[in-house]
């Protein structure tokens, strides 16, 4: 009788708990929690949580740390978490600086790293590895979106981008496809908050478009700085220029702004539906594209983890590289170098309800992959 | 490149200039008078920006606001000082910025969990938006015209203060003799307090006008820090003179560097690569002046008369 009822109850606990996995799962998040951009890191962990929180598993344990975006202190991390907390993956980091010191010497050590946001030409090519996975883009993309969108009536662009690995992909991505004059190409520092002096050269340069990839901080300080300025310059980006997480911030002086994303809240699909309901729900404010990179990153963990052993890393690669996920952006598969084969549209800043947001406009690229995997030998 | 693009790089290293002023002033009184590195100016700058975001949401006036910063700053110095700084002053250096280091990280997450790490939102005031046009036929942003003019007329007013006013002597005496201004009866322990507020109180102000120009998040501060303590460096530590040539010197030094090395370098190398290699570059030119400065002067500009 007893030994009934103990099998009753461990049925009963497990058809409420969701899918078992075969073994418990570690995963550490190394993420920017403080700081200037803190608040992409926060909507990676929040997005993250909310698929994790929704599987319901209990054979999961995400352990998570706050890299102040310093590559230091996330090399450091990294190494804790995989001596004294023996993760099994790694997941999390915003910045491709900081992605650079640490997936390579991971990987080496034979753990999985599943990217949320950073995306590095320099993982994508001839230095791509079967452990590397990347749930969001490859930096490129979205830049590259953006110089073909620019084909359409602009003839001479002014680009300004931040003076990092993603900054230089961001500028390389698009300049690949627009074909047009370029006024200048200007580096600014990581960080910087001041550009009045970039916003001087911009008037003086006689472009008809201004390109610029500002994350976080910056793009708020920028777009202020440029709505005051009287300069009458369209101004467009990718996605990361006009997020959720900055826009409240900047006001309504980005909307209008042109954008590139693989994600916006007004997605007319279930998934993403669902996404936005439980994420508003949860936390109270909408969801960045950061937030939808890392809540797929969290359900590609989750689907590969529910099929096969973590321990087993090629049959828990192959699972990862299936995809086999209900993505918010609608279509998402794996390309040969596992970054994302995705659609890319075209959103506008717009205000609805007193709340700004981004709008979908059209596609831009329709399955679209990198210009690097075909190095990529794996 | 133009007169009017020359002049409007000109006018941004000045407002650049004059902001540095406000952070650098307070830096140098202190430890002018007091002997003390405070690396937590930063955050009384953060404060401001805060306060002035905070309460300019509540009452729907950016300039209530900008009261509000001082208010707001000038009480966290005055009660930093009360609490933590009094107790440091007999202390070596490395004491004082392990201190005021600490008071950075408990200022961030403190500001963190009241605020939240998604920046704020503070807009210029309806008075002060848009942009002028300037002889050459560019426009300038009103507000940055307005940070130089507030700017100036700070710097006038500390003058008369530190060399009109019964206060000001008192810091001119603490200056060249802390002991002895002590044995003559002043009281010192007061003095330091409102030493200490008045140069938060500048720093807030600082950051309330930036805050409406850049955004307002934590950390903030940190970066104007170090820029600010290049200008005391450059200028002569205690020297309130030496903070105003060298912070209008690294303003435009660093404004033009941004604007003039990539363009210079284009002559030689293809523009991609002139973009990446002058940024860097004029990321570094300050500290070059800086450095060529102290092998000549290695006090600074104007160094204070004691030490």
């Amino acid at each position: 009788m007893k030994k009934m009822l103990a099998a009753a109850t461990l049925a009963l606990s497990m058809s409420t708990a969701g899918t078992a996995f075969a073994e418990p799962l570690k995963i550490g998040m190394i993420t920017t929690l403080s700081g200037g951009g803190a608040g992409l890191g926060i909507d990676t962990r929040d997005g993250f949580m909310l698929a994790i929180k929704n599987s319901g598993n209990k054979d999961i344990t995400v352990v998570t740390e706050d890299d102040a975006q310093k590559p230091e202190l996330a090399v450091q991390i990294a190494d804790k978490m995989i001596q004294s907390n023996q993760v099994d993956i790694l997941t999390g980091i915003v910045w491709s600086n900081l992605l650079m010191a640490v997936a390579p010497s991971a990987v080496a050590q034979g753990k999985f790293y599943v990217s949320t946001n950073a995306a590095p030409a320099a993982l994508a090519g001839a230095n791509c590895n079967k452990l590397y996975f990347n749930a969001a883009y490859q930096n490129d993309n979205l830049h590259e979106a953006m110089g073909e969108y620019a084909n359409k009536g602009y003839k001479k662009m002014f680009i300004l981008a931040p003076n990092y690995p993603a900054g230089k992909d961001s500028l390389t991505g698009f300049k690949r496809y627009y074909k047009g004059q370029l006024a200048a190409e200007v580096y600014t520092q990581v960080g910087q908050t001041d550009y009045a002096a970039e916003i001087a050269q911009m008037r003086a340069s006689g472009a008809d478009g201004i390109f610029t990839f500002l994350p976080g901080g910056m793009g708020i300080a920028f777009m202020k700085q440029f709505a005051q300025s009287g300069v009458k310059i369209p101004v467009m980006g990718p996605g990361f220029s006009f997020s959720q997480d900055v826009l409240p911030a900047i006001g309504d002086a980005a909307v209008g702004a042109k954008a590139s994303g693989q994600w916006a809240p007004d997605f007319d699909n279930a998934a993403s539906k669902k996404f936005l309901a439980d994420f508003q729900k949860e936390y109270n404010r909408l969801p960045s594209i950061y937030a939808v990179q890392a809540y797929d990153a969290a359900q590609l963990i989750l689907s590969a983890a529910s099929k096969a052993s973590v321990k087993d890393a090629k049959a828990f690669g192959a699972e990862l590289k299936k995809a086999d996920i209900q993505s918010p952006r609608g279509k998402f598969k794996f390309n040969t170098n596992q970054h994302p084969i995705q659609d890319i549209y075209l959103t506008e800043v717009v205000k609805q309800n007193g709340v700004i947001t981004n709008k979908t406009v059209e596609k831009i690229f329709a399955d679209h992959g990198d210009a690097y995997a075909k190095d990529c030998k794996i | 490149m133009t007169l009017a693009l020359a002049l409007e790089q000109l006018l941004n290293g000045l407002q650049l200039g004059v902001m540095l002023f406000l952070m650098a002033a307070g830096l140098t009184l202190i430890f002018g008078v007091m002997g003390l590195i405070n690396l937590a100016h930063g955050s009384l700058y953060m404060v401001g920006a805060f306060a002035c975001a905070t309460v300019a949401a509540w009452t729907g006036s950016f300039w209530i606001g900008l009261i509000a910063s001082l208010v707001a700053a000038a009480a966290a110095g005055a009660i930093v000082e009360l609490v933590v700084i009094r107790r440091l002053y007999d202390r070596d250096h490395l004491d004082q910025v392990l201190a005021t280091f600490a008071l950075i990280l408990i200022f961030s997450e403190g500001t963190r969990w009241l605020f939240g790490s998604f920046p704020l939102y503070l807009d210029i005031p309806p008075l002060l938006q848009g942009a002028v046009a300037l002889p050459g036929g560019t426009e300038y942003p009103v507000y940055r015209l307005a940070i130089i003019l507030a700017g100036a007329i700070v710097a006038f007013g500390l003058y008369l203060l530190i060399s009109r006013t019964r206060l000001g002597m008192r810091i001119r005496a603490g200056e060249s003799d802390r002991e002895m201004i002590g044995a003559l009866g002043v009281d010192i322990r007061t003095l330091y307090t409102v030493v200490f507020a008045l140069g938060a109180a500048l720093a807030g102000l600082a950051g309330a006008m930036v805050g409406a120009l850049q955004s307002v998040q934590v950390g903030m501060g940190e970066p104007v820090l170090i820029l600010a303590f290049v200008v005391i460096v450059i200028g002569g530590i205690g020297s309130i003179k030496g903070a105003l040539l060298g912070a209008l010197l690294v303003g435009v030094t660093d404004t033009m560097g941004r604007f003039l090395l990539p363009k210079i370098l284009a002559l030689f190398v293809a523009p991609a690569q002139a973009g990446m290699i002058g940024g860097a570059a004029a990321s570094m030119l300050i500290y070059i002046v800086m450095a060529v400065i102290l092998a000549v002067k290695p006090r600074g500009l104007f160094p204070a008369a004691h030490a």
